[in-house]
């Protein structure tokens, strides 16, 4: 019963498989036409490569300050993160302080609440109340970069907490009795061993961020604005620039899948925040 | 050894940063939500208002409708997502050729930003563009407008979430079915139970845990759905779309009403946590006791 036919399951999962990916295709078959091609009968199968709606985005000086603003923001925002996260993981598990358990569920909750919830009084906030003169952190990078710690941050310290209680204490209390500093102990002998662990954590905190959407439109004007709040601006009522936006949504869509090649499977653990194992 | 005070200086920057972007988010919008403010109206200062910001929240027919349309939204997904998930992840237990590069590509929407997803999704359903609208004419005659038919904007944006997070629901499914112990199974085929019976009477309570997590992440991760549907129908057409947290960035952020715009996002915080509680007290902490 059960050996019969394992061709059936794979044509089974070429189906599966061909939903799964044919949307994607038919985002690469827009962004390779040219306009006047749009509105004729759609053919599935591209039949020559228009490169000009690539072009256009690259040359695009408004879209390419968004890609930096992108890269800058998740980059800065991903090794904020980890970096952070680290220090309090290590905190958590090496010390025996009142309440850890209850701070480090805590920090969990910070992740829990809609993002929705968060745009008014973010805007407020920054607009109101943390502001030095004239200098307030709306449509900053290093604002964006602190307001992405509210869902990034909480899943670092998830995620690197069993790295970091894995290493063995014993090492630390080695070289404590070798005189080293605490500093030492951190950056010298459990920095390494976390390696692997800090590696997925920088990767998955950079493709959220790169990912984000709604805090980005709604705390950025146009200093600070990134890749995704571009595409939205290309959707308009009176009406889209398909080709555009097909191409933005590909140039979106490369880092994700570049990092999809290098952690694939920490993905699911990632989303499900550890409470399946994936 | 070494004091907690090292611990405490460590843990700071976190506290810090959470503090101040996680927390008094809250306790200033809470605070403003009992004010009647807008900056740009004839009288722009705060004015304590007692409860009145709260009072127009329990009557507003639009954020009730949204709340309605959240909660049909997020119910056809989550078991649609459930079923599909589960008969994959069965379709995944025997071996055939290919299963590593299958379950890749299974896991490929994931990784996507949601906004991404809405922008594919929008340019396969967008008349004359997209291809669903044309197969669909010529196949069966019917005329997909997303644009204009409610029923064809919701039923869109439920398949695009399958579309996305089915995988999800799979991937965590197979893990469940590969770590089943295979000897109460062998049992019931010599007890001579059929498929039914074993799906029924073994499979299901011992993979329950994985499947009330599970449940539980999706239900949490749907209630928060905006960029994908607001870049594919904006909320509309009219607000059948119009889920919870697309009605807070569409009507309530860009409205001037800070006052009413902040009771609006205290409830919606305090309905998800309610939601949060209500799923854990009904469906995860039963299963903690029996265990």
């Amino acid at each position: 019963m059960r050996k019969n036919r394992p061709w059936l399951y794979s044509l089974f999962w070429i189906v599966v498989s061909f939903l799964t990916l044919f949307p994607i295709y038919w985002l690469f078959v827009i962004s390779v036409k040219p306009a006047v091609d749009l509105f004729s009968t759609p053919d599935i199968l591209i039949k020559s490569f228009y490169w000009q709606n690539y072009i256009d985005v690259l040359n695009d000086r408004t879209l390419r300050g968004y890609m930096v603003n992108s890269l800058v923001i998740s980059t800065g925002n991903a090794v904020l993160c980890t970096v952070l996260g680290f220090f309090a993981c290590y905190a958590l598990s090496r010390f025996d302080m009142g309440g850890k358990e209850s701070i480090f569920f805590w920090t969990i909750t910070n992740r829990m609440a809609p993002p929705a919830v968060f745009l008014l009084p973010l805007f407020l906030l920054m607009t109101q109340v943390y502001r030095i003169g004239d200098f307030s952190l709306l449509d900053t990078r290093i604002g964006m970069i602190l307001v992405y710690c509210t869902f990034n941050l909480p899943f670092a310290i998830w995620t690197l907490r069993p790295t970091v209680d894995g290493i063995p204490k014993e090492l630390d209390e080695a070289a404590y009795v070798d005189g080293a500093s605490p500093w030492k102990v951190i950056t010298e002998v459990v920095l390494p061993l976390a390696r692997p662990g800090l590696a997925v954590t920088l990767i998955l905190t950079w493709v959220f961020a790169w990912n984000e959407y709604l805090l980005a439109a709604t705390l950025t004007n146009f200093n600070a604005r990134t890749l995704t709040t571009g595409l939205s601006e290309y959707v308009t009522t009176t009406g889209t620039e398909w080709g555009i936006m097909a191409a933005i949504s590909v140039f979106t869509l490369i880092p994700a899948l570049i990092v999809f090649g290098l952690v694939q499977k920490h993905i699911v653990a990632g989303l499900t925040f550890g409470a399946v194992k994936g | 050894m070494h004091s907690t005070k090292l611990g405490w200086l460590l843990l700071a920057p976190t506290l810090l940063v959470l503090f101040f972007f996680g927390v008094l988010p809250f306790i200033y919008v809470l605070y403003v939500s009992f004010h009647q403010w807008n900056p740009f109206a004839v009288n722009p200062d705060m004015v304590f208002n007692w409860a009145e910001n709260y009072r127009r929240v329990v009557f507003d027919a639009q954020f009730l409708a949204s709340l309605g349309v959240t909660a049909a939204f997020v119910f056809f997904a989550v078991i649609s997502e459930l079923i599909l998930g589960y008969m994959l992840a069965q379709a995944f237990m025997k071996d055939f050729p290919g299963k590593a590069i299958f379950r890749t590509i299974h896991t490929l929407p994931l990784i996507m930003a949601p906004i991404i997803v809405g922008s594919i999704w929008k340019l396969m359903t967008t008349p004359s563009i997209g291809i669903l609208p044309n197969l669909l004419d010529n196949w069966f005659g019917y005329d997909l407008n997303i644009g204009q038919s409610a029923i064809a904007a919701f039923v869109t944006t439920v398949i695009m979430d399958i579309w996305h997070w089915t995988p999800l629901v799979t991937l965590t499914l197979i893990a469940a079915l590969v770590s089943l112990p295979p000897d109460p199974f062998e049992q019931a085929q010599i007890d001579g139970a059929n498929k039914r019976q074993i799906f029924w009477h073994i499979t299901l309570p011992m993979i329950r845990p994985a499947i009330l997590a599970t449940v539980f992440i999706r239900l949490m991760d749907a209630l928060r759905t905006v960029d994908e549907v607001l870049m594919l129908t904006g909320g509309g057409p009219g607000s059948a779309t119009r889920y919870v947290g697309v009605h807070i960035f569409k009507e309530v952020f860009p409205r001037t009403n800070y006052g009413y715009g902040s009771a609006i996002s205290v409830v919606v915080l305090y309905l998800t946590i309610v939601a949060c509680w209500l799923l854990y007290v009904g469906l995860i902490a039963p299963r903690n006791k029996k265990a």
